[in-house]
């Protein structure tokens, strides 16, 4: 066990940057609190890679800072590499902040909550007792509320965002803290270690009830479905670099603290409770990649296709624990490795697809990918970033996206007969939501790439738009290059998430991948070769290149203007928008998504075969939020209503309230004694 | 020695699949003329047609970038390296370790998705709606294609093609087992789906509105359209390969002798040549589905093939 | 119709082609487009005489799809456009576009009286002129309409099969 001295000055630097992001005048402020927060970023992957490295825990304990309970922070492997997804994707947002800082967000609030947001994600993962976890994650959860609030914060889109994702985390909160309390009333302490130890004489159905809370509670985190709907509203209205984190790093955060009380605090349990979780999953991948399809809004896709990235992951993590449950630790233990996998994926081409999003918003001025179009010729380096980390995100070779599924889909296809019905059915029903949402997934950043970036600009904004500052298409390198490296060589990453596994799940002995040049699955048969096929499929490009050149007896190339059967004028509104290349998927989908139509057309006075004109509106609501969140909704406000007649404002009444409270209370004293 | 075989297999593989590919088109439009009452094309004409376009100017519509030219080369680069995993000729080819099925069908995937990027990349109205038809069928015809895969791996324990073919080899009784055959059932519909054949699609066509793939590429002349034909061809070569190989692997050649690679290869021929005829004959005779007609085809693929996956688990 | 039935006829029928006599004359025309020819239909203006013309050219009987002609979609896939009919006025922007459009070289076929020389709607008023007043002609098929056994002779000329 190491003190965890990195931890604790990666913490202390984390809260320098805030410090210097409240104080410092507006010339230094973002290069400052940036350098800081990477510096903090730094030293946290730095105790993270060394506790990933030797085995040994980093531990620090301190009496003093939280009343009465102390802080207990402990990195073990599973922490650790969250960690450094959080680093990964922290330190391109805080470069890209500082290009993206003049365009709104570059005042102290912003400076000091981006910073305090960062260190509180840092430290999350090596909260080790239910004070410490509770508090870093309240405050996760309100500065990033704060920042989805801070600039914007006259807008009504904005202010609605911040209601829904503060109540739906604070209700999950809420959730969270009612499955530590039962825990700690059980063990009678509050660190983790306590709880995990005294976990194994609960009663199964307490047990069963904690799992459920936590589920719910980081569910509502995740970003699962059917507690996504804060997702679609609030990441589209921060900040790019905080939506990056916000997706990318927290989001992440909550799949985290199901592996938590799941793996680690209570130690495994029965089959339902993974079947429960592999749903879960399997039905927010299919849902989030169904809107992502249909959405209009770059980053409410975005979004939507968070919901159903860690969708992917919550069926990884439900097939793993539906393996170990059935005996089968080592297919349990790939299952986790592919979830960790996708989850780091996820990570890297996510913050890197929100990070081109935000330049894309800085040059053109919008997000709504009907007005866009033509920006590869006007932001190449930005759009090509874009298009890469769209390739990775569609899970198409060599990329880091398609070795995640890859290994996803190995660890189902080996789990289909392993003699529990349950497994039997759950499994191929699981590999037909990961192909129907990788379909999908293709659907929809097709889209948002080859309408975006292709094409012919749609609206005068994005025809001026120019590239961005250099620091903002660093951060997008930086992603996009771990994009590239994690699919050609997953070699690089894969040990340290089957250290994570090794901790999450104690009891499987062996590694489930070893991984050479190749990747090769331990106890059955599966390789992959990332290197040779990278390797073959450039030099399969080359060769068919330079054949074409070759053959070809004429050398040059006419550009001429696109055929338009001959037409005279063809313009850009003549290409399909986003609409019309969602249109088919939206009618096979027709009784999911329930399109919302409108045809209005108006005829002439003198014949109505005369039209005067047509107008058409066609929307996707979400319907899980319309059929469960507004019934609540309007319930709550039927009772505040009610509650308001309480309060008249007359002061007679308030005086009256409290001589029958108190006439009330010593009744009730009198009769009881 | 060894490793000149194995490389000499490979090119042999990859050469099979362009040459065969084109000539199988022309094979299938030389049957569907005769059943027709025309004599119809030779079918080296396909060959000819390529061998022209390489002759003839490059156009770039104005506003492209370049995804444009990118495009046809990963097309054809990807059939080519998916050539090289699959056991088509020899039940070892180069990639095999590393040939899995899923790569295979992911690494198709990456040559359609470049096409529908350079569809919108024309910035036509044409471009676009290919690109958007294309994508919703791939869409829906993925969950039958990976859970026929899981259908097919079951009896091998493993999704490794030459695994699978040596599995069938061994117990050829698999080959009749319900699994199989929902699984073959699907995969052919699929295959129908993704090569954009009767009736989804009409290749044939020359109505715009009614184009799926066609009107992606419109856009595309000389050498850049004949590696988008060169393209298509060899994946439909190979999605057949594929095919006949899951459903009669005998002949596949075990070795790198000469004398059972060239066996392997006419073996090969053969086989695929009696299947695409087949289909070419089937497809005289039916007309193309309404566009939104055809997810009830892919969800009978997709029933079909979790039919195959279930009773695969079932005869466990 | 049920597939066994379609095949009865199918088998009843036989070969409707004609057979034609082989080796035609090598003709004005790229040596690039030997044995593969992709037609652009580009109807200008005409009567539809021609159309029904070129409709029986690739149908059974007469099958030029045989010598390796083929009717294509885009201008960009064509090596000929086939050009019926007097160019009107609405139709010479688009007649010199999708010439234009087609990748050199690329062959240009008047068929038709009409295309040639205006035919019977010389000096009408919506008529510009013949074909070869708006772009350069490399061939004429004469003809009100033409038979399409001059049509085939004219394609094979182009295609030499």
């Amino acid at each position: 066990m190491t003190t965890g001295f990195e931890l604790v000055c990666g913490a202390l630097v984390g809260l320098a940057a805030a410090v210097g992001g409240a104080v410092l005048p507006s010339r230094w402020r973002v290069a400052a609190t940036a350098s800081l927060v990477i510096g903090a970023c730094a030293l946290e992957m730095a105790a993270a890679i060394g506790v990933l490295a030797t085995g040994h825990d980093a531990r620090w304990h301190s009496v003093a800072l939280l009343p009465s309970t102390g802080t207990t922070l402990l990195l073990t492997p599973l922490g650790a590499i969250f960690v450094i997804l959080v680093a990964l994707v922290a330190v391109p947002a805080a470069l890209y902040w500082t290009g993206y800082a003049p365009h709104g967000m570059s005042g102290r609030l912003t400076a000091c909550g981006f910073a305090t947001f960062v260190t509180v994600l840092l430290l999350v993962p090596a909260a080790a007792s239910v004070a410490t976890f509770m508090f870093l994650w309240e405050m996760m959860a309100l500065t990033s509320l704060a920042l989805v609030l801070t600039d914007q914060s006259g807008r009504e889109a904005a202010r609605s965002a911040g209601v829904w994702y503060g109540v739906i985390t604070h209700v999950g909160a809420a959730f969270i803290l009612a499955a530590f309390l039962l825990m700690t009333a059980h063990s009678g302490a509050q660190t983790f270690a306590t709880l995990e130890s005294h976990a194994r004489t609960l009663a199964p159905g307490a047990r069963a009830v904690i799992f459920l809370l936590a589920l719910v509670g980081f569910g509502s985190k995740a970003g699962v479905v059917p507690f996504h709907v804060w997702l679609p509203r609030a990441h589209p209205e921060a900040p790019s670099p905080v939506s990056a984190l916000m997706s990318g790093a927290m989001v992440a955060l909550g799949v985290y603290g199901i592996v938590l009380f799941g793996n680690v605090l209570l130690g495994g349990g029965p089959v339902w409770w993974w079947l429960v979780v592999l749903a879960l999953g399997g039905v927010s991948a299919l849902y989030g990649s169904l809107h992502a399809a249909n959405s209009t809004d770059l980053k409410k896709l975005l979004a939507y296709s968070t919901t159903d990235n860690i969708g992917l992951v919550l069926l990884a993590v439900g097939a793993s624990g539906l393996f170990v449950a059935t005996g089968h630790g080592r297919l349990g233990a790939l299952s986790l490795v592919a979830a960790f996998f996708i989850l780091v994926s996820h990570a890297m081409f996510k913050g890197a697809l929100f990070l081109a999003a935000g330049s894309v918003q800085v040059a053109t001025g919008t997000r709504d990918l009907d007005l866009l179009g033509g920006l590869l010729r006007r932001m190449p380096q930005t759009g090509a970033l874009f298009l890469v980390a769209a390739a990775s995100i569609c899970a198409l070779p060599p990329l880091n996206g398609f070795v995640g599924e890859w290994l996803l889909f190995q660890s189902l296809l080996h789990g289909v007969n392993l003699g529990s019905t349950s497994g039997d059915v759950a499994v191929p029903l699981a590999v037909a939501a990961l192909a129907l949402t990788a379909g999908l997934t293709i659907v929809a950043f097709v889209k948002a790439a080859g309408v975006g970036f292709l094409g012919r600009p749609r609206s005068p904004g994005a025809d001026d738009a120019v590239e961005v500052a250099t620091s903002m298409r660093l951060g997008v390198g930086l992603l996009v290059t771990m994009c590239v490296v994690a699919g050609v060589a997953p070699m690089t990453i894969l040990p340290a998430l089957e250290r994570a596994v090794r901790t999450a799940l104690p009891r499987v002995g062996a590694g489930p991948v070893t991984h050479g040049l190749q990747l090769q699955l331990v106890g059955v048969r599966g390789v992959l070769a990332p290197t040779v096929l990278t390797a073959s499929l450039v030099v399969a490009m080359i060769v068919v290149a330079s054949l074409r050149r070759g053959l070809s007896r004429r050398r040059d190339v006419r550009v001429t203007e696109a055929w338009g059967c001959g037409r005279e004028l063809v313009t850009a509104r003549m290409q399909y928008t986003a609409t019309s290349f969602a249109e088919p998927v939206q009618r096979v989908f027709d009784d999911v998504l329930r399109p919302v139509r409108d045809l209005d057309v108006s005829h002439a006075a003198e014949s109505r075969y005369v039209i005067e004109s047509i107008s058409y509106r066609s929307h996707v609501d979400d319907r899980i939020e319309s059929a469960l969140y507004t019934p609540v909704i309007k319930s709550v406000r039927r009772w505040g209503q009610i509650a308001r007649r309480l309060q008249p404002g007359s002061v007679h009444r308030y005086l009256a309230y409290g001589l029958v409270a108190l006439v009330v209370t010593l009744v009730v004293v009198a009769v009881t004694a | 020695m060894h490793v000149v075989g194995v490389a000499g297999v490979a090119a042999l593989q990859v050469a099979t699949i362009a040459v065969g590919g084109l000539v199988l088109v022309g094979l299938m439009r030389k049957v569907r003329a005769r059943v027709e009452g025309r004599v119809g094309a030779p079918i080296v004409q396909p060959l000819r047609d390529v061998r022209k376009l390489l002759r003839k100017e490059r156009l770039r519509p104005q506003f492209s970038t370049w995804i444009f030219p990118l495009a046809p080369v990963v097309l054809v680069a990807t059939v080519c390296v998916a050539a090289l995993m699959t056991p088509l000729i020899t039940s070892r080819p180069a990639l095999g370790a590393g040939s899995d099925l899923f790569v295979v069908v992911y690494l198709l995937l990456l040559g359609s998705a470049m096409i529908a990027l350079a569809g919108l990349d024309t910035g036509t109205a044409f471009g676009g709606m290919g690109s958007s038809r294309a994508l919703t069928i791939g869409a829906l015809a993925e969950p039958a294609l990976l859970v026929t895969i899981l259908a097919l791996s079951i009896s091998a324990h493993s999704s490794n093609f030459p695994a699978i073919i040596r599995a069938t080899l061994a117990d050829p009784g698999v080959i009749v087992s319900p699994a199989r055959l929902f699984a073959l059932a699907a995969l052919l519909i699929v295959i129908v789906a993704e090569s954009g054949r009767l009736p989804v699609d009409n290749p044939a066509t020359h109505l715009e509105l009614t184009m799926i793939h066609e009107a992606m590429i419109l856009e595309y002349s000389g050498p850049d359209l004949a590696l988008v034909t060169l393209g298509e061809a060899m994946r439909l070569a190979l999605l057949l390969g594929v095919f006949v190989n899951l459903m009669l692997p005998w002949g596949i050649a075990s070795s790198t002798s000469i004398a059972r690679v060239a066996l392997g290869t006419l073996v090969l021929c053969a086989k695929v040549a009696t299947v695409a005829g087949a289909l070419s004959f089937v497809e005289v005779f039916i007309a193309k589905l309404r566009l939104f007609r055809l997810p009830e085809l892919l969800a009978g693929a997709f029933v079909l093939a979790l039919l195959g996956a279930v009773s695969g688990v079932v005869a466990k | 119709m049920s597939i066994a039935s379609a095949w009865r006829t199918v088998r009843r029928s036989h070969r409707v082609s004609e057979r034609l006599q082989p080796n035609p004359d090598a003709v004005a025309g790229s040596s690039e487009i030997v044995g593969s020819l992709q037609l652009r239909h580009v109807d200008a203006g005409s009567c539809n005489g021609c159309e029904l013309e070129i409709t029986s050219v690739f149908g059974p009987v007469y099958d030029v799809e045989r010598f390796g002609a083929r009717l294509v979609a885009s201008p960009r896939h064509a090596d000929a456009l086939l050009v019926t009919g007097p160019v009107t006025h609405n139709m010479v922007g688009p007649l010199r576009k999708t010439l234009e459009a087609a990748p050199r070289p690329c062959v240009v076929i008047a068929l038709g009286d009409c295309a040639r020389d205006c035919g019977v709607f010389r000096g009408g008023y919506g008529v510009v002129g013949a074909v070869g007043d708006v772009i350069d002609v490399d061939v004429t098929i004469p003809g009100c309409p033409p038979d399409p056994t001059i049509i085939i002779e004219a394609l094979r000329g182009l295609t030499r099969r």
